[in-house]
């Protein structure tokens, strides 16, 4: 079972990510990519991260993409028209990234062991550290300063959204 | 791998290798996107995409070692997606403003 619900959502994401890149319309690609966020959600909850999947669903899902939807309507943002490439970026481009995928892809494989005693498998239930109580013990005890530390971040990056998008005062 | 290897391996659940080369793909994915789209909003979007999958393994690697830490750190990577978002955009807007486009070949004011 475990193993037929990562397929089917791993499947979900990788269509929904490609869809994002390939889609000619902004609006698509968001919403592409909030499919990629929701099944990328799901594999969280097999992994155990209750917490992190209500996140990733209120603010990724929600409130990210929502500010992206909203630049993209002001900005009445329309297809956006073919370009030529570069004959190198034609002919070496998509080989290219096929090597880097197959690169990263085996050492991440190679990384863990799959099978033997020592393997490393994950089946829903294994860990259930990944609650409200548990992220805000550590959160709050060994994670104080990073967390004072991106209070201070979102204080800057609000201000410098306003003094970005404000209007120019005469 | 015989079958009776494979039997045993659907039993103990999904090997964390997927999950990291699944990772792999979407970020790779998400490379490919920023590299070939012409539209700021859409390069932007995924700069997103290579976020989520570098949480996915994050994550991963929390359940591999039974420990919260991971969480929190894709707790911290989404506080500051959530900042690049607001004052990306806000970069978007003005860029916008100023010259009426969104095709990154020709915000290039600084090039000589």
């Amino acid at each position: 079972m475990d193993l037929f619900f990562f397929l089917l959502f791993a499947f979900i994401a990788v269509a929904c990510a490609v869809s994002v890149v390939l889609q000619k319309h902004p609006i698509s690609c968001a919403l592409s990519l909030v499919g990629t966020m929701a099944a990328l959600a799901v594999l969280y909850l097999l992994l155990g991260a209750e917490f992190i999947v209500m996140v990733q669903v209120i603010v990724y899902a929600g409130a990210i993409m929502v500010l992206f939807v909203f630049v993209i309507m002001l900005l009445n943002a329309g297809a956006e028209e073919g370009r030529g490439r570069s004959w190198v970026a034609r002919i070496a481009g998509l080989p290219a990234l096929a090597a880097l995928a197959g690169l990263l892809g085996y050492f991440m494989l190679t990384l863990l062991p799959m099978t033997g005693p020592k393997g490393s498998f994950v089946k829903f239930g294994d860990f259930t550290g990944g609650g409200a109580k548990e992220i805000g013990t550590a959160l709050f005890t060994e994670y104080l300063l990073p967390f004072e530390v991106t209070s201070i971040l979102i204080l800057i990056a609000i201000l410098g959204a306003i003094v970005l998008a404000r209007k120019e005062l005469d | 791998m015989d079958p009776q290897a494979a039997l045993q391996m659907l039993h103990k659940g999904v090997p964390t290798s997927w999950y990291l080369a699944l990772s792999a793909v979407l970020f790779t994915i998400g490379v490919a996107g920023f590299i070939l789209r012409r539209n700021i909003i859409t390069v932007f979007m995924c700069i997103e995409l290579m976020l989520n999958a570098v949480n996915l393994s994050f994550i991963a690697f929390a359940h591999e070692h039974k420990q919260v830490s991971g969480h929190l750190f894709t707790f911290f990577v989404m506080v500051v997606a959530a900042a690049e978002a607001a004052v990306g955009l806000a970069i978007i807007l003005t860029v916008f403003k100023n010259r009426s486009t969104l095709n990154i070949d020709e915000i290039d004011s600084l090039k000589n």
